[in-house]
């Protein structure tokens, strides 16, 4: 479904702010893999993702290509991509419109991909629609569909923000630390919710955290990354066995430096 | 007395203002985008609409060349703005300042003037007997009109929805697969072809266009946009707030035919209009320093938790 090859990434590239983020990185998700992915500060989880939906472009490098579903989007632009793929962000913020009605937000989503028109930017079967995948999530959020997003909480728009992004099946779901800015019961809810839309609609997902329990208890595969590499891959029944010690352990073998992330260690 | 007399003559030029306030509206509000471009298009509409119907065209043509010309203006701004990447208030003033010249060009000297020339408001003198102030409400009414409804449906549609949604949150409409560049430079068309049109009728009423006609449009926009929302509250749906736009520049003309009757002289009006904008906009930043205030507006502000 996503295969990345040979791919780089320098930030600042020619001056003295140069870095490289990402080097030679190299990954392949078959259809239907949800994969988490954990690693320090600064190990290039993030940038991978945002490679991987265009924010930026990678480094110009003979070789390298992103394929998604086959299709080579490596020069595409973020927008072009974006019918390809669903994403939540960190920042519940960045999801949603804030002044725009919950309603209207979902017919943007569902229009992901799509050519817009001079059509009417929402529809009554449309509406129909958005009503009953509201109720899914269970927060009551189809009884306001013509609330604006901005009076809702951050678990509450993320939640949205999840839905938007799957409203229209994506081959692959980006969750960049979409739980990282709730409390940690919020967070635990947005995370079942993901697991639950991942597994109903069987998507191949990648799912950064911080969060080594969740990364171990959520998907099928485990990916750490660690100074723009992945240094350890690990799927199916090992997986299953691993604990937050192992990988710790892991990662100082494969590094040869300890795990340094007040954040991961606290969680 | 003679201030009463002056109210019929605000209103209708509030009204013939305010199709460019409804651009101004568009760029502002709607894509977020703070558009110095209207300064230059408002006086190149009416340089255009003057010098077309000069030439012979017919007026009601006239503004619509006004339109299409406004709408190149923006088209200007967006691609500095989109495709070199300058920033967006940076490109509307490039955009502006250099329409100055343009203007100059397009008048072939700094005015001129309709004297004794047809428009399409002596037509409705003519044609319905009335005086050129009711000839002006009449006109600037139904255009406003169109206007209204012309922005209420666009921005109902896909493209519209598209393009408010720019103005609210740029990364979210990229990851739903929206060109952002596209919705920008569409706005700013849409809302240099209002204000140039607007700027048409203003000279086409006013019988003359002067290439100073533009300078501070921007601001007697906001100033006006700025009026509509205080008083109106952003209420109910986007008719009323189209509306409430329309009101502003209405009221906007009677506060300056006030002021002027109670002797303000007119080269003050620019620094008055200013004045009126820097406090309106300063209000939301002053209420959060006041103790008590400060609270209620965090409050509101506080998403509802779950």
């Amino acid at each position: 479904m996503l295969t990345i090859q040979h791919v780089y990434k320098t930030f600042n590239q020619g001056t003295v702010n140069e870095k490289k983020v990402i080097s030679n990185l190299n990954l392949h998700l078959a259809p239907g893999d949800f994969a988490t992915i954990i690693g320090g500060n600064g190990a290039g989880k993030s940038t991978m993702l945002n490679l991987i939906a265009g924010v930026f472009p990678c480094d110009n490098v003979a070789g390298s290509s992103i394929l998604l579903d086959g299709v080579n989007v490596t020069r595409q632009p973020e927008y072009k991509r974006a019918q390809l793929l669903g994403r939540v962000f960190q920042d519940p913020m960045m999801g949603t419109a804030a002044d725009m009605e919950i309603q209207e937000n979902l017919a943007m989503a569902y229009r992901r991909g799509k050519r817009r028109s001079l059509r009417w930017g929402i529809t009554k079967q449309e509406k129909r629609i958005f009503h009953e995948k509201l109720k899914t999530l269970g927060l009551g959020l189809e009884t306001c569909m013509t609330m604006k997003v901005g009076l809702l909480s951050g678990g509450q728009r993320q939640a949205l923000t999840l839905l938007m992004a799957t409203l229209k099946q994506p081959k692959l779901l980006l969750l960049d630390e979409h739980t990282a800015a709730l409390d940690p019961k919020t967070a635990q809810n947005i995370l079942s919710l993901t697991d639950e839309i991942v597994t109903r609609e069987s998507l191949t997902a990648l799912m950064v955290t911080h969060n080594m329990r969740d990364a171990i208890r959520y998907g099928n595969r485990l990916i750490m990354m660690n100074e723009g590499k992945i240094i350890l891959d690990i799927s199916g029944e090992d997986k299953k066995r691993l604990s937050v010690e192992d990988l710790l352990e892991k990662f100082g073998s494969a590094s040869g430096s300890e795990l340094v992330n007040d954040r991961m260690l606290l969680n | 007395m003679s201030f009463l007399l002056s109210i019929p003559g605000a209103i209708a030029q509030g009204i013939l203002w305010s199709i460019m306030t409804l651009g101004v509206y568009l760029t502002f509000r709607l894509l977020n985008f703070a558009d110095m471009t209207v300064d230059g298009s408002f006086a190149t509409g009416g340089a255009i609409a003057a010098v077309a119907i000069i030439r012979g065209i017919d007026p009601l043509l006239a503004l619509l060349l006004a339109l299409l010309v406004g709408a190149v203006c923006g088209a200007a701004t967006g691609f500095l703005n989109t495709e070199l990447g300058i920033p967006a208030l940076l490109s509307g003033i490039l955009t502006e300042i250099a329409l100055y010249s343009v203007n100059i060009h397009i008048l072939g000297g700094p005015n001129v003037s309709l004297l004794n020339v047809g428009t399409v408001f002596t037509r409705v003198t003519s044609a319905l007997g009335c005086s050129a102030t009711v000839a002006n409400v009449l006109i600037g009414l139904i255009c406003t009109a169109v206007a209204v409804v012309v922005m209420y449906w666009f921005f109902g549609t896909e493209i519209g929805c598209a393009i408010r949604a720019t103005g609210n949150n740029e990364y979210m409409v990229r990851a739903f697969g929206v060109n952002t560049k596209s919705m920008t430079m569409i706005g700013l068309i849409l809302s240099n072809a209002f204000v140039a049109f607007s700027g048409g009728l203003v000279a086409e009423s006013q019988g003359y266009a002067d290439v100073g006609m533009g300078i501070g449009t921007i601001v007697i926009g906001l100033a006006s946009l700025i009026i509509g929302e205080v008083l109106f509250g952003s209420r109910f749906n986007f008719a009323y707030k189209l509306c409430s736009v329309v009101v502003g520049s209405v009221i906007y003309r009677i506060i300056i035919a006030a002021v002027l009757y109670f002797g303000l002289p007119a080269s003050d009006l620019k620094l008055l209009t200013a004045i009126i904008v820097a406090i309106a906009l300063a209000v939301p930043t002053l209420m959060k320093r006041i103790p008590g205030k400060a609270t209620v507006l965090d409050e509101q502000k506080t998403p509802v938790s779950k």
